[in-house]
């Protein structure tokens, strides 16, 4: 191969790489290569070290929930056809992802409520404050209403991002009391380019946006709704039937799992006539020089690699493997499946709370919920969620956790029941809970 | 219109009478046309077996959903069928040579795939006490150690979600530098071959982008740059090795002459496995680099996505990294930090860019590939890649217009145009016809510096026989473009579809199955 290069030794080739700046042998510090049985060997070490969900009673949700994953949904994205694939800028030959990605948006805008999705965001927070910057694209307003309901995480998203952009953020931290449906309705104003709420909150209490809805469109903002949980979906109203305008989410329960954090799935949708502000990566369908139908990449003018600096996001990529996870979970379970997860969920979640609420000095903050809720513990939270911990049961997540520096919200415990918790898994958590608060 | 009996037989269907090649159901042998879901599910079959649900109270006040939603399920043996079928329309790296510049199409381990899979990594929630996740953190730990180490660099965010995202990293880490010294400066300069990316990230974070010039020669016009530096300059977007496949050879002196007049350099990484283990870009003195963990370090592209985007960043803007990173404690713990003791621990950070702490699903992955190959492994990477794009660029530059072949060797990819291709014949053709050869075309049309831009990368993964068998043919339909022949105007003629009519959908846009929600 040198020969045909002209070239004496591969070192030539890096001619144009000063003397100076090139490295006289390997980088100092790294070890040398390693067998694959020895690399396995170094993450099995390290992977002990955790308690994973699935060894113990497992009750945390805020944002990231434990689904049980069909064993065929994880070998389908093994398929190397999928998992080795790049973005499909060539139709011809990447149909299948294509006709996935098409597949998947039509599942998340009915699930939604919605006329249309994207291809899929990073997600659930990213795509959060996507939302926030296309809705002020659309008003051409520079004030956003944030719910007291919204993860705080996604509220601490958005703030970095507005910090730049210049736009004003209005936020408040929740009380146990009830949500703050009356701030959000009060705050709107002829500067508001939109009002983001999360259905179900992150207390877990769902609430009808209908109102909400009326006042946002009455002074001409957009309602945002953010569902941390697409599970729920399956069981309450669709936020794009009760009005909002965009619907964003974090898909992470349906395929993909918990995965300390990511790669997680944004989702988001929104009504046909904002289709052109949206961000992310668009499939849609067409035909070929046949008239087969088959589908492509669309609408690529409001993206990064046409528009450049005028761009509606930076975004280059979308979650795509997450995305054929997510849709192969949701092709499954159909709507029957779907709904009886839903009612499923529910139904555990509901015994849980009134069993756990009976304890001494503990009661429920929610009136309404689906499958999480929050509790008001008779001492601090945070470290009664450590003291289970230690007791072998991963029981919740304190609102310390969530909100360090809000004294009245210490005592706050969200707990997430799903289908994957047993009745034997309520027993722990109640025995050890009542051993702790003793 | 998929296919004309795509629902099979039906009692009152009569003869079929098929002309030549057709078929009944318009598959073509193994090639099987696929139906949407919503054309073969409905709403009542389900492919999960779930427990029944105990007798439990409603809590769902008013909200009970009573409207239809309109999924379709599918049984599983269906499901399996629907995908793997589906799969089977797609091109990957794992069925051959997949030679898109920039993209880095190598190969993905499975030993990565084995270890993410592990439940102890997999299994664990973001928000679990951190006496319980000490091995993840770990790998978190272990992962942003080695980064450094190969980049010569003071720090390295570790949240950002893909490359764009890790652009947007140190973007603001740039701008918040500026706020603390109390400077507005307002310009960006990017050079024109820069990724779309570059421009759209410095818009949004508020700058302006002016171009930077290049020379004959395809490498940044250092003396432009220089004179265009002054006090509105916030800093330098920078590609090294460049998206010509060239290595920028005065990136020192650049960086030198920016910190001078006070701005700060971002070079966008994403052709780090041209270099990695040979080149540390901390000596070159850039302030903050992002990593495509899935270019460099062999984490999937998953048909696009997701990604991952490590940023690693100079002493100068270390300080205000991003929220959460994990902290070794004096008692050799890990822990996150996060907003509640960021006044204590990173007082200037910019703040979060992500609801927790990044892609742990390709941090295991990248961290697998990094300790397999090792510092000699690494570097072996880059040699390989540089050799085998070398060797694409020399083979073909007698048939391809190979517009900075005269400078002397590339680095990772080789750069042609459509130069002496017949009237009416573009890149565009040579991509269709690559793909009845049986090989993803290379990168079109990309960087915008030259004409008709073709960009191969190869990548260290190719044998020397791959790549002559892809020689072959690439010179095959580079000769036929210059030769005007007709039937490559119409290809890909053996693809699951012909070519699509890109401007139909854009123009009509259906982007979700409109058929009824009860209906299947």
């Amino acid at each position: 191969m040198l020969g045909v290069i002209g070239a004496a030794t591969v070192d030539d080739l890096f001619v144009d790489v000063p003397a100076t700046a090139r490295l006289p042998g390997p980088v100092p510090g790294l070890p040398l290569h390693a067998s694959e049985m020895a690399v396995e060997r170094h993450f099995a070490t390290l992977a002990r070290k955790n308690k994973a969900a699935s060894d113990h009673p497992f009750f945390l949700g805020a944002g990231a929930y434990k689904h049980h994953v069909p064993a065929s949904v994880d070998h389908l994205i093994q398929r190397g056809e999928f998992l080795t694939a790049y973005t499909p800028y060539q139709p011809e030959i990447a149909q299948g992802t294509l006709q996935v990605l098409f597949e998947f948006q039509t599942q998340v805008a009915r699930l939604f409520g919605c006329d249309v999705a994207n291809a899929s965001m990073y997600d659930g927070s990213t795509a959060c404050w996507e939302a926030i910057g296309m809705a002020g694209r659309i008003t051409r307003r520079k004030k956003a209403v944030l719910s007291s309901g919204l993860h705080p995480h996604y509220v601490s998203v958005a703030k970095t991002m507005a910090r730049f952009t210049g736009d004003q953020l209005d936020t408040a931290t929740p009380g146990l009391g009830g949500t703050d449906m009356d701030r959000l309705i009060g705050a709107i104003d002829a500067e508001t380019s939109c009002v983001v709420v999360q259905y179900p909150d992150v207390l877990g209490r769902i609430e009808d946006l209908s109102a909400l809805s009326a006042a946002c469109q009455a002074a001409g903002a957009l309602l945002i709704a953010v569902v941390t949980e697409p599970v729920a979906l399956g069981a309450i109203k669709a936020p794009g039937e009760m009005g909002a305008d965009i619907v964003v989410g974090e898909g992470q329960s349906l395929g993909v799992g918990l995965q300390f954090g990511g790669p997680y799935i944004g989702l988001f949708a929104t009504r046909d006539k904002y289709v052109r502000q949206m961000p992310g990566r668009l499939c849609g369908e067409t035909v070929d020089a046949n008239g087969k139908r088959g589908y492509v990449l669309t609408l690529s003018t409001r993206e990064q690699h046409i528009r450049r600096e005028k761009a509606t996001s930076n975004i280059c990529t979308n979650s795509g493997l997450c995305a054929l996870a997510f849709s192969i979970h949701m092709t499954l379970l159909g709507e029957r499946g779907l709904r009886d997860l839903a009612a499923l969920n529910h139904a555990k979640a509901v015994l849980a709370a009134q069993r756990l609420a009976k304890l001494p000095g503990v009661c429920l903050v929610n009136e309404s919920f689906f499958n999480e809720f929050t509790l008001v513990l008779p001492k601090p939270a945070r470290a009664v969620v450590h003291e289970l911990a230690a007791k072998g049961v991963l029981g919740g997540v304190s609102l310390g956790r969530l909100y360090p520096d809000v004294a009245e919200l210490e005592h706050g415990l969200v707990i997430a029941v799903t289908e994957v918790v047993s009745e034997g898994d309520i027993d722990a958590l109640e025995a050890a809970l009542k051993e702790v608060l003793a | 219109m998929n296919a004309p009996n795509a629902a099979g037989w039906r009692p009152e269907m009569g003869e079929t009478h098929l002309a030549g090649d057709e078929t009944f159901t318009g598959n073509r042998a193994l090639m099987l046309e696929e139906r949407l879901i919503f054309e073969i599910g409905d709403a009542t079959t389900t492919g999960v077996d779930l427990d029944v649900a105990p007798a439990a109270p409603s809590l769902l006040g008013s909200l009970a959903r009573s409207a239809p939603i309109g999924l379709p399920g599918l049984s599983e043996p269906e499901t399996v069928r629907h995908y793997t079928r589906l799969s089977r329309q797609n091109y990957a790296i794992d069925l051959g040579l997949f030679p898109l510049g920039s993209c880095t199409m190598k190969h993905n381990p499975r030993l990565n795939e084995a270890v993410a899979r592990m439940k102890g990594f997999k299994d664990v929630h973001p928000l679990q006490p951190r006496d319980t996740v000490q091995g993840a953190l770990a790998v978190i730990d272990e992962l942003a150690h080695w980064l450094v180490t190969l980049t010569g660099m003071d720090s390295v965010a570790m949240s950002p979600k893909a490359g764009a995202h890790g652009e947007l990293c140190g973007i603001l880490a740039i701008k918040a530098a500026l706020e603390a010294r109390g400077e507005d400066r307002k310009v960006i300069l990017v050079p024109e071959s820069a990724h779309g990316t570059n421009p759209a990230t410095a818009a949004f974070a508020g700058f302006s982008v002016e171009n930077i010039p290049a020379t004959d020669a395809g490498r940044v016009d250092l003396a432009a740059l220089k004179a265009r530096l002054g006090p509105d300059v916030a800093g330098v977007m920078i590609t090294n090795p460049n998206t010509c496949g060239l290595f920028e050879p005065d990136l020192k002196a650049i960086s030198d002459a920016v910190h001078a007049a006070g701005g700060y350099v971002y070079c966008d990484g994403a052709n780090f496995n041209a270099i990695v283990g040979k080149v540390r870009p901390g000596d070159l003195g850039v302030d903050a680099m992002h990593i495509n963990l899935h270019k460099t370090f062999s984490t999937p592209h998953g048909g696009g996505g997701p990604g991952s985007g490590p940023v690693v960043l100079s002493a100068a803007l270390s300080p205000f990294a991003p929220l959460p990173y994990v902290k070794r404690e004096a008692d050799g713990s890990l822990r996150l930090v996060e907003e509640e003791t960021a006044a204590e621990d990173q007082p200037d950070s910019f703040g979060r860019m992500v609801a927790f702490h990044g892609q742990m699903g390709m941090f295991t992955r990248a961290l697998a590939y990094i300790l397999s190959h090792g510092a000699d492994g690494l570097k072996q990477v880059a040699e390989d890649a540089v050799l085998n794009a070398n060797y694409v660029l020399r083979s073909l530059e007698g048939v391809l217009d190979a517009p900075f072949g005269h400078s002397g060797p590339c680095m990772h990819e080789a750069l042609f145009t459509d130069d002496g291709f017949a009237e009416g014949f573009s890149t565009l053709d040579v991509a269709k016809g690559l793909i009845d050869e049986g090989f993803h075309p290379m990168t079109v049309y990309f960087p915008l510096v030259v004409h008709g831009a073709m960009l191969v990368e190869p990548t260290e993964t190719e044998s020397k026989a791959a790549l002559d068998q892809f020689i072959g043919a690439l010179r095959s339909v580079a000769l036929r473009a210059k030769q005007g022949d007709p039937a490559l105007k119409s290809a890909p003629h053996f693809a699951p579809r012909r070519r699509l009519d890109e401007t139909l959908a854009a123009r009509k846009p259906v982007l979700a199955w409109k058929g009824d929600k009860t209906e299947g």
